[in-house]
């Protein structure tokens, strides 16, 4: 049976993300399905996605660092940078979540136990929508390490949680940016869960000199990658 | 001109405390509240142990009632909405029980598909999201002629169809693995 189907979205290279099951990272025992995923075409409840704009923007949800009376503690950064699909196309319009520990490594979450301080003045979470170019920025301060029990002496490498939406379902994507030559990595088994070396590198931030604010706030540049769509019929490479 | 691609950004895990970040508090309203016609789906999401999840996300995806969406890449789908405030796009973290909830009006059929909602699950422990859908227990005619359905074996069928639990209430639990292991795709 020929079915009409609109043209979707192209899978990633193999390596690029992490499988379900990583022995290294203990909680996916129990989570990660047993059976093998069956492919699913995509029609159009794939190609189409909610297309969340400035509905879900808060006035100050761009700037972790002036969300309560007083400012957070820590080290100012401006976090900031592209997203666009593997064609290197745009991503315009669309919504960005974040979240992350404050200074200590200490999240403001009831479920964090961790003895760091919480900051009054951090909530940790913001939101932004790309621009016309696919841009967005963030300010907030630059996250600490914190431990976590799943090996003796574990510590997560500071990082940002990122979601992002694109333009379909397809694309929807969640992901944590971290920080240049943090020493953390080589014993992290989230980051490393990544097979592709060359993957893994993507999740890893760039110190941007040209975009500090002098005196004020140093800058990381995270572009973001999210699937291109695949070829029409006609523009299909021959091999 | 398409050879040089750029290497998509590799998933991460949601981690323990998505809340921060991914919950709205209208999160759960595909439809308003008061919207004729609204049905509430929801479940559990267990673990392989058959233990609830307290710290994951559920988020749906789906056409109106007329299997319309309203997104420029819904061809000829496309209108003004049928059901004021009609989102299509849902999110519901689990509580500490691991139930989930969404407000929604059953969706049409989508060209030669039954009536179904894309379903995408976050979690600690999930390196990346896993994807499934969910199909309706009144539409049989439509189920059995389902192109994706007639990829499923027979026997895991049935994890992919809510149950109804009572006047315009509709459950589905997520089992991630294990018995009875929900029925996941690659999209
Ligand atoms: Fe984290």
């Amino acid at each position: 049976m020929t079915l009409s189907r609109p043209v979707g979205y192209r899978s990633a290279p193999d390596g690029t993300h992490p499988p379900l099951d990583h022995p290294d990272y203990r909680s996916t025992a129990p989570r990660a399905p047993s059976q093998p995923p069956i492919v699913l075409p995509h029609r159009l409840t794939e190609v189409t996605g909610p297309l969340l704009a400035g509905e879900r923007i808060g006035e100050r949800d761009h700037d972790l660092t002036t969300q309560h009376d007083g400012e957070a503690l820590g080290q100012r950064i401006v976090v900031f940078g592209r997203v666009c699909d593997s064609d290197g196309r745009a991503v315009p319009d669309t919504l960005v979540e974040i979240w992350q520990a404050n200074a200590a490594g200490r999240y403001a979450h009831p479920g964090d136990n961790w003895s760091a301080p919480l900051d009054p003045n951090f909530t940790g979470g913001g939101r932004v929508v790309t621009d016309s170019a696919g841009n967005y920025s963030f300010t907030t301060i630059k996250p600490g390490a914190y431990p976590w029990s799943n090996h003796h002496n574990a510590w997560r490498p500071s990082h940002i949680h990122f979601s992002l939406f694109g333009r379909a379902f397809t694309q929807r994507l969640v992901t944590q940016m971290y920080f240049p030559d943090d020493p953390l990595f080589a014993q992290d088994p989230i980051f490393n869960s990544v097979p592709d070396p060359k993957a893994r590198q993507r999740l890893i931030s760039t110190f941007d000199l040209a975009a500090t604010r002098p005196g004020w706030a140093l800058a990381y540049r995270f572009d973001i990658v999210l699937r291109g769509r695949e070829q029409t019929p006609f523009e299909e490479p021959h091999d | 001109m398409t050879e040089t691609q750029l290497g998509p950004t590799p998933s991460q895990t949601v981690g323990p405390f998505l809340h921060i970040g991914l919950t709205w508090p209208d999160g759960a309203d595909v439809v308003p509240e008061g919207t004729p016609g609204a049905i509430r789906i929801g479940g559990v999401l267990y673990d392989g142990n058959g233990d609830p999840v307290p710290d994951g996300l559920v988020e749906t995806w789906q056409a109106d009632p007329e299997g319309r969406f309203d997104h420029p890449d819904g061809e000829a789908s496309r209108g003004a909405p049928l059901v004021p405030g009609f989102r299509g796009f849902g999110r519901c973290a689990t509580g500490a029980d691991g139930r989930w909830e969404v407000r929604t009006v059953k969706p049409g059929a989508v060209a030669e598909q039954a009536p179904h909602i894309d379903v995408s699950v976050f979690a600690r422990g999930l390196l990346d999201r896993v994807v499934t859908r969910i199909y309706f227990p009144d539409e049989e005619v439509a189920n059995a002629r389902d192109p994706l359905l007639a990829e499923v074996p027979a026997a895991r069928v049935p994890a992919l169809i809510a149950r109804p639990t009572g006047l315009g209430e509709l459950r589905f639990d997520i089992r991630l693995r294990g018995e009875g292991e929900t029925v996941f795709f690659q999209i």
